[in-house]
């Protein structure tokens, strides 16, 4: 089959069982056919402008400041620098992957892109302020002191393993 | 409101050179494009995936978990759903209310934000499988600790 078909190949079903769905008055079909718009939607609110920066992140920057504070020379600051930096990440998981991917194409470290992967997830400030008023803050707190030197440490051991693997990125993306 | 900060961010450097700009705007719609099936495919998991679990579902089963069996059930709903933060914080205000432990709590939104099977097309495109399940896994240990850990804060687990 042709590659580019492939890639797309589930959205092809899908989109066969959405009209299959909605031909033949099939409920879950449409349910979540709903989903998906609703989803879809919350997506295209802020995923191409995510693309747009990180375009221009690519041109604008300098390898060398991100070498500098993020690279395999940087010091304790880089941590501070990227959990930041995901403090301020929108969206979820999935946006924080190709920003710690166009990072990691300037010369971020293995440790400080995973980590960065890691706070976004965890430390993302309007999920954070949800968190504290609906379970409380000192639930938030204690989460937070807890999971955030986890993440450090399971990213440097990430790192010391993917270097003895000699693991490089995928080229091109 | 994220646009109009981007549109603001292209015209001062479209002022400073004009050139660099418009190949970093290029560039952008060209990654976009490039990671537009494996975005894709992820949507349609999440929209397959709510419909099997809805609040409601989560509610049940999460709001008669105790012992193993809910830490088991905490940590899987949580790897296996993607939500926004506005609605899985309040969801846990309410089972909070319900008499769901702490413990339990903090498993569940850990392992919802940091572990994601739907998000898997997504990292698998950007960093390919193998790091993608070892993140995942390593992701779903931290959570587990996480949540003992607030556990005992709470006095919910007793060492």
């Amino acid at each position: 089959m042709n590659k580019g078909l492939k890639r797309y190949l589930l959205a092809i079903i899908f989109l066969i069982f959405i009209c299959g769905s909605f031909l033949f008055g099939y409920a879950p079909g449409k349910d979540i056919y709903f989903n998906f718009y609703d989803f879809l939607r919350t997506m295209l609110k802020f995923l191409p402008a995510v693309f747009i920066l990180i375009g221009l992140f690519d041109v604008w920057v300098d390898k060398e400041i991100i070498e500098n504070h993020l690279g395999q020379d940087s010091s304790v600051s880089a941590y501070f620098l990227v959990i930041l930096l995901a403090g301020t990440t929108v969206g979820g998981l999935y946006i924080a992957f190709p920003i710690a991917y166009a990072l990691r194409e300037k010369g971020a470290r293995l440790r400080i892109i995973f980590t960065y992967i890691g706070a976004a997830a965890i430390c993302r400030i309007p999920m954070t302020l949800f968190e504290a008023s609906f379970v409380g803050i000192k639930f938030t707190i204690i989460r937070l002191l807890t999971s955030i030197p986890l993440v450090i440490l399971t990213s440097i051991l990430l790192e010391k393993y993917l270097n003895r693997r000699d693991y490089e990125l995928k080229r091109d993306l | 409101m994220f646009y109009i900060l981007t549109s603001i961010l292209i015209i001062i450097l479209f002022f400073k050179d004009r050139q660099k700009t418009i190949i970093g705007v290029k560039k952008g719609i060209k990654k976009l494009t490039k990671n537009l099936p494996a975005f894709l495919n992820m949507i349609i998991l999440v929209s397959i995936s709510l419909y099997f679990i809805s609040d409601e579902v989560l509610v049940k089963y999460l709001g008669q978990g105790s012992g193993a069996s809910g830490f088991l059930l905490a940590s899987f709903l949580g790897s296996i759903t993607l939500m926004p933060g506005f609605i899985a914080f309040p969801l846990s205000g309410l089972l909070l209310d319900k008499g769901v432990s702490y413990t339990v709590i903090a498993l569940f939104t850990t392992t919802l934000m940091m572990v994601g099977i739907l998000t898997y097309p997504v990292e698998k495109e950007f960093f390919g499988w193998k790091v993608t399940i070892i993140r995942n896994v390593l992701s779903l240990l931290i959570a587990l600790i996480v949540s003992i850990l607030v556990g005992i804060f709470y006095n919910e687990v007793i060492i």
